[in-house]
């Protein structure tokens, strides 16, 4: 069996060929000229900031214009240096161009905002105002942050749980079934932003209702998803397992559950979506914090940027949690094959 | 390689248990209609045998088999187990299926530990569980997962499995189907060695007459469906076996008429 002994060790990772493997290595170019340009680009950033006068009130000008020539430098530093650098400037050659175009973008959207009054302001405001909003606003939007976070985990958290163990009782008991499939096809195909206008008088408080709604909206296609994931194991498992003096807690917890995994990860994604919905929509109509919250405050007393601001940042805690349950579903069914990348 | 070392030495390994399989009918409802799978089928085992059981496809070999691990009970008839009814699986009675069926969340050492980890013994079989892997040449492969391997070493992951049980009986369904001829004639020997070594009793299905003559005391061969015993062949030639036996060839003769291929084989 020598012939094989060499993917023995652990588990043998799955040979990825990629160019470079089948591509011979072309000598390293002296300079990345990719990365060079990025830093071109992004010192135009820094200069578009600084050369106009600004058609209004924006304080951090400078600062942002300093921002952006530092990154400049960066760039261009990593790039001539490409050749006695690893990570970073492996990092430059794979965002570079991406680089140049962000720069470009950073630098019509200074001209045509803050420098030209092309887009009608304050509803389109510069990128020094969004920088402003980040430092200077930072305490409230932080709380926003925390509140956020704090509310759709709770609320993710119960529901996720709710579902996957109401969909293993339904997937596993015929009683559990009769009675709460019946339920489960009536109300969970109702919006939970329905509940809505229920849910605010008849909690105690907005943030309590808000756990509701989310975890409302999460338990729905978790418990469909772990339900149907258990009905599809394979009942040749449960034989085998039978056979070697398994009881029915062993065929539970040690068959039915891991083999519905799969199933209940993409519960688990379809959940995460329409909780975030339901997070937004919760804070923007009843809860009195959040970002949400912010959102619908700034938009109340024109701070635009502010919106903005806090709309980036939902969007990278939106996409940090994918990568989360990318990450926990990638260590729980390692042992499936071709999952998806994120 | 399983060796005496397994054994615990204050008990003495007994030798395979017997098997009662008395007036036995079996039936599935098919759209309201029964199909009937096995008529009135009467095997009785001796501790220790090795009995392979041929019949023609879709006969009910592997129903016979779920009967036998008391995965089903039958309609008509009684099974035993050493003189006790078949009320349910034990895992005194392990059947590696025709398919290898391996958990794919588990890697093959874990696969091979379920029975251990089901009976709550793990912790005092993790040395069986080694050398079952050992015995099936497979312990490189300890960490890896069932995608992760071909179809022949799935199914000897499945032989380590049943065998790490150290069963009475030792239920197998068509377990080299699926290898290539070179291992299934290594697989053959180990299996005889292994066999009568630990002595169990194994019931053995399975489509290779040769393979059925090589390796059992007893080969019974069943008709078509519903099933019921056609013959009952003695095979009593000594272990270990010679392929080219001329009496292996006589007997290939006789099984191949009662399944049907006459003459001008
Ligand atoms: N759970 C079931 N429900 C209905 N019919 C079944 C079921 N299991 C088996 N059968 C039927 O019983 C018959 C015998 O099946 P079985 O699997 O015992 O055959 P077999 O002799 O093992 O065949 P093969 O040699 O091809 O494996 C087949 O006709 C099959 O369709
Ligand atoms: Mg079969």
């Amino acid at each position: 069996m020598s012939d094989i002994s060499s993917r023995s060790e652990g588990r043998p990772a799955a040979p990825r060929l990629t160019l470079a493997d089948v591509v011979p290595a072309v000598p390293r170019p002296l300079v990345d000229v990719v990365g060079l340009v990025a830093g071109i680009a992004w010192f135009a950033v820094a200069a578009s900031a600084l050369a106009l006068e600004d058609v209004g009130d924006w304080p951090r000008t400078p600062t942002f214009a300093a921002a952006a020539g530092l990154l400049a430098a960066g760039f261009i530093a990593v790039a001539l240096a490409s050749r006695w650098l690893g990570a970073p400037s492996r990092w430059l050659d794979r965002a570079g161009l991406w680089l140049i175009v962000l720069g470009l973008f950073f630098t019509l959207w200074q001209l045509a905002s803050a420098k030209l009054g092309w887009v009608p302001l304050p509803f389109f405001p510069p990128p020094q105002a969004l920088l402003e909003v980040y430092l200077d606003d930072f305490p409230r939007l932080g709380e926003s942050i925390l509140a956020s976070v704090k509310l759709q985990l709770w609320g993710y958290s119960i529901g996720a749980v709710a579902g996957f163990l109401t969909g293993v009782s339904i997937g596993w008991s015929q009683r559990a079934a009769y009675w709460v499939h019946p339920v489960l096809r009536f109300i969970g195909p109702l919006p939970a932003g329905a509940w809505l206008p229920i849910a605010f008088f008849a909690f105690p408080s907005s943030w309590s209702a808000g756990i509701f709604l989310i975890a409302l909206a999460t338990g729905f296609p978790v418990t469909v998803l772990t339900w149907s994931g258990i009905l599809s194991v394979n009942p040749a498992y449960y034989d085998v397992a039978r056979t070697l003096g398994a009881r029915s807690r062993f065929l539970v917890l040690k068959v039915a559950i891991p083999a519905a995994l799969p199933h209940v990860f993409v519960g688990l994604f379809m959940a995460l979506g329409t909780s975030f919905s339901v997070l937004v929509v919760a804070e923007l109509l009843g809860v009195k914090a959040g970002l949400g919250f912010y959102m619908q405050a700034a938009q109340g007393w024109g701070d635009y940027a502010n919106l903005y601001a806090a709309l980036l940042v939902l969007a990278l805690i939106c996409s940090g949690a994918v990568s989360l349950l990318f990450a926990a579903r990638d260590r729980f069914l390692s042992w499936q094959k071709d999952l998806v990348t994120w | 390689m399983v060796t005496a070392t397994i054994q615990t030495p204050e008990a003495p390994r007994v030798a395979g248990a017997s098997l009662d399989i008395e007036d036995v009918s079996h039936g599935f409802e098919l759209d309201g209609t029964v199909l009937e799978v096995l008529d009135d089928v009467s095997l009785h085992v001796a501790p220790g045998e090795f009995v392979a059981l041929l019949g023609p496809s879709g006969c009910g070999k592997s129903t016979l088999l779920r009967l036998i691990a008391g995965l089903e009970p039958p309609t008509r008839g009684r099974l035993a187990e050493a003189g006790r009814p078949i009320a349910g699986p034990n895992p005194s009675r392990v059947v590696v299926f025709q398919d290898p069926t391996l958990f794919p969340w588990r890697t093959v050492r874990r696969n091979v530990a379920v029975g251990p980890e089901a009976q709550g013994t793990l912790k005092q079989s993790q040395q069986r569980i080694d050398e079952a892997l050992a015995l099936v040449g497979l312990s490189k492969f300890a960490k890896a997962y069932p995608h992760q391997l071909s179809g022949g070493m799935a199914q000897r992951v499945a032989l380590a499995r049943a065998l790490v049980n150290d069963p009475d009986v030792l239920i197998l369904d068509e377990p080299l189907g699926k290898l290539d001829s070179l291992t299934r004639i290594t697989m053959q020997a180990e299996l005889v060695s292994l066999w009568r070594r630990e002595g169990f009793t194994a019931i053995l299905v399975t489509h290779d007459v040769e393979e059925a003559l090589f390796l059992a005391n007893r080969v019974i061969v069943f008709s078509d469906r519903p099933a019921h015993v056609k013959a009952d062949i003695p095979v009593d030639l000594p272990y270990p076996r010679h392929r080219g036996d001329p009496r292996l060839a006589e007997l290939r003769r006789q099984v191949l008429g009662l399944l049907g291929l006459d003459a001008d084989w």
